[in-house]
């Protein structure tokens, strides 16, 4: 096997699973705090994604598409969870699914009318788009390092949050016990309306960072939400570290499977067979990793300690 | 439990005055079931003679969609299990129909090679059958969210398998270049074909209603209620779910068998998550555990997506908004609607 091959997967890997993670965060947040299946997350990912493209075309400038897209996130995530959202809580998890099954085709309909059916290229500033010679000798794509540096710092600066500060013993407080903390005094409209906001951003700064690579597409939320889901799930709801674990797991886990599933087939198999079965395998591994999760440990790896 | 389920649970409460509440429940119901079941009637045979073959299609995917949704109701509805992944077994039951007929024209696996009606059948909800058996059997294990996202994912593995397959077409789709063939009667003509899924529907429909009704479908209707009295009957509850997850697997299985037929061409995208979100709108929009219900929200549903999709391609957008707001608004679908319309005193 190829070591610098493996190492570039493994980074490719890690870089998938740190944009996982800054959408499984907020959905981990809403879900874990107030009991909100919220399918349309994957959209506000999109929304980000878009308004920072615009912006970076219309300035010339990625940076300042992203610094001015991430408060237009926050707006559109408190619109919606202004009207819509907000109705949704006291019901139960079926209406949250149409509701917000409901939401998805809006967002999905709103881009294509207002940007068109055609995604957008972002192109990257100068100085992003290089390449980096590793230790090892590993050439390695500097955007993606920075990708990965970037979403590692969030992930400190919400483990900080959520651990020492007072917003997120509430935020920890919520995910255990709702009932008991807005019984001590605590404004809980206002908590959720604010922890629904910062997990639109968070979601809409994944889309953001994904869209050099990949470009921004009308379809690019509803794949990722589903994954987003599996993480959660598979982390446990409502746990942030669990949401980190299981979102670098599932990164490398979807990365790696894809291009290595079919070399381990080949030990077992004959080579016809693995390379039709390693695709199959490779795509529905996250699945059958939460499907196995849910069989087994059904709270998930690290679940939140509830009362 | 939530509100809505109390909510529904009400009129079956014996009491005083719930007999009248529902003689008029009946009527309401009554007069507009018999609307439909005229006009599915009346209208494809008057559209076919008439020229009008749109009408025809469009009834045609109504009943086939109503078959569906009506597999998912019994569980969903009266079995409180929220399946987020039941495109999968249509998705299988089309292919069902599909691979034989490939394989009959194509040549390879002999076994199922054919392109005989009873076979592809069969094979569909044998197919359904023993898929809903190994996926829920797992998935009965969870509750609540987990349950929704367990079957959605044993949903998108379908959905990868055959997106992987190649052989049969891939991303691409397949196309289905024969129909089932029957002896006496031939697919090919539009409105056997129609006759045989409105046929089919009213078998579903009567099958459904029967099991409602009977304990197996009492100890369903329960446990959606309050699953830990009935344990503590002596009722293995988790026995009865599968039985119930199984049966409506093989409905769907086989309405995925008559929509490939339908369609003659089938692809992965049919067994999308979105389209199991679709269903699932059908099943709430008509009203959960009501017979007509997923009739009612299908043909609502159809309707709204031709109508709107003539004036704009936008058309997702007021789709969308109506979805949000029949949620928020109309608890218990149309049906419950109708309900309250017809006896709005005793509410």
């Amino acid at each position: 096997m190829d070591t610098s091959l493996f190492i570039i997967q493994t980074l490719n890997g890690l870089q998938l699973g740190v944009l996982l993670f800054l959408v499984a965060s907020g959905l981990t947040l809403t879900f874990g705090i107030m009991d909100l299946v919220n399918l349309a997350h994957g959209s506000l990912y999109m929304i980000g994604a878009f308004i920072c493209a615009s912006i970076t075309l219309w300035t010339g400038s990625f940076l300042i598409g992203i610094l001015l897209a991430i408060p237009a996130t926050a707006l559109v995530g408190l619109a919606v969870e202004m009207t819509v959202i907000r109705n949704l809580y006291p019901r139960d998890h079926l209406d949250h699914v149409l509701a917000t099954f409901g939401l998805i085709l809006c967002f999905d309909t709103l881009v294509q009318i207002i940007w068109g059916p055609e995604g957008i290229a972002v192109p990257l500033p100068k100085w992003m788009d290089g390449q980096v010679l590793l230790p090892g000798g590993v050439v390695f794509a500097s955007y993606r390092l920075i990708i990965i540096g970037v979403g590692l710092a969030i992930a400190a600066g919400l483990y900080f949050l959520v651990v020492h500060t007072r917003i997120g013993m509430l935020i920890r407080a919520g995910a255990s016990n709702r009932t008991m903390i807005s019984a001590l005094g605590i404004n809980i409209k206002a908590l959720f309306t604010g922890v629904f906001a910062v997990g639109a951003c968070l979601a809409g700064l994944a889309g953001m960072l994904v869209s050099p690579i990949t470009g921004t597409s009308i379809g690019m939320g509803n794949e990722i939400i589903i994954t987003a889901f599996v993480i959660i799930i598979v982390g446990g709801i409502g746990s942030m570290k669990g949401a980190f674990v299981a979102a670098i797991l599932i990164g490398l886990i979807d990365t790696l499977g894809r291009s290595y599933l079919d070399d381990v087939f080949k030990l077992v198999m004959n080579a016809e067979v693995a390379e039709t079965a390693a695709p199959a395998l490779s795509a529905m591994l996250i699945y059958i990793i939460m499907a196995l999760i849910l069989a087994f440990r059904p709270q998930g790896l690290f679940p939140p300690k509830t009362r | 439990m939530s509100i809505q389920q109390t909510e529904q649970s009400k009129p079956s409460s014996a009491g005083p005055g719930a007999a009248s509440r529902s003689g008029q429940r009946l009527n309401a119901e009554r007069i507009i079931t018999l609307i439909i079941l005229a006009a599915l009637i009346v209208v494809p045979v008057a559209a076919y003679y008439g020229d009008a073959r749109y009408w025809v299609d469009l009834a045609t995917r109504l009943v086939i969609l109503s078959i569906a949704a009506t597999g998912l109701n019994f569980i969903l509805g009266y079995g409180g299990m929220i399946s987020f992944g039941h495109a999968a077994f249509i998705g299988l039951g089309a292919y069902a129909v599909g691979i034989p007929v490939f394989h009959s024209i194509n040549d390879g696996f002999p076994l199922i090679a054919s392109n005989n009606g009873f076979l592809h059948f069969v094979l569909a909800m044998a197919v359904c059958a023993v898929f809903a058996l190994l996926t829920g059997a797992i998935s009965l294990r969870t509750r609540s969210v987990h349950f929704i996202m367990i079957t959605m994912a044993f949903g998108q593995m379908t959905y990868f398998a055959i997106v992987s397959i190649e052989k049969y077409g891939g991303d691409d789709g397949l196309t289905i270049d024969l129909r089932s063939e029957w002896p006496l009667i031939t697919f090919d003509h539009p409105l056997v074909l129609y006759g045989f899924c409105l046929a089919s529907l009213f078998v579903v429909m009567y099958l459904v209603h029967r099991m409602v009704n009977s304990r197996f479908g009492m100890v369903l209707q329960g446990a959606k209620q309050n699953e830990e009295r009935l344990r503590a009957l002596g009722i293995n509850v988790y026995n009865y779910q599968l039985t119930a997850y199984v049966i409506s697997g093989i409905i769907c299985g086989y309405a995925g068998a008559l929509l490939g037929n339908f369609t003659t061409f089938i692809s992965p995208e049919m067994m999308d998550w979105t389209r199991s979100g679709e269903l699932m709108f059908m099943v709430i929009l008509g009203g959960v555990s009501f017979l007509f219900g997923p009739l009612i929200g299908a043909a609502v549903f159809l309707l709204l997506e031709e109508s709107l999709s003539r004036f704009t391609i936008h058309w997702h957008l007021p789709f969308g908004v109506l979805l949000i707001l029949s949620v928020l608004f109309i608890r218990g679908g149309l049906s419950g609607l109708l309900q309250k319309l017809g006896g709005a005193r005793d509410r």
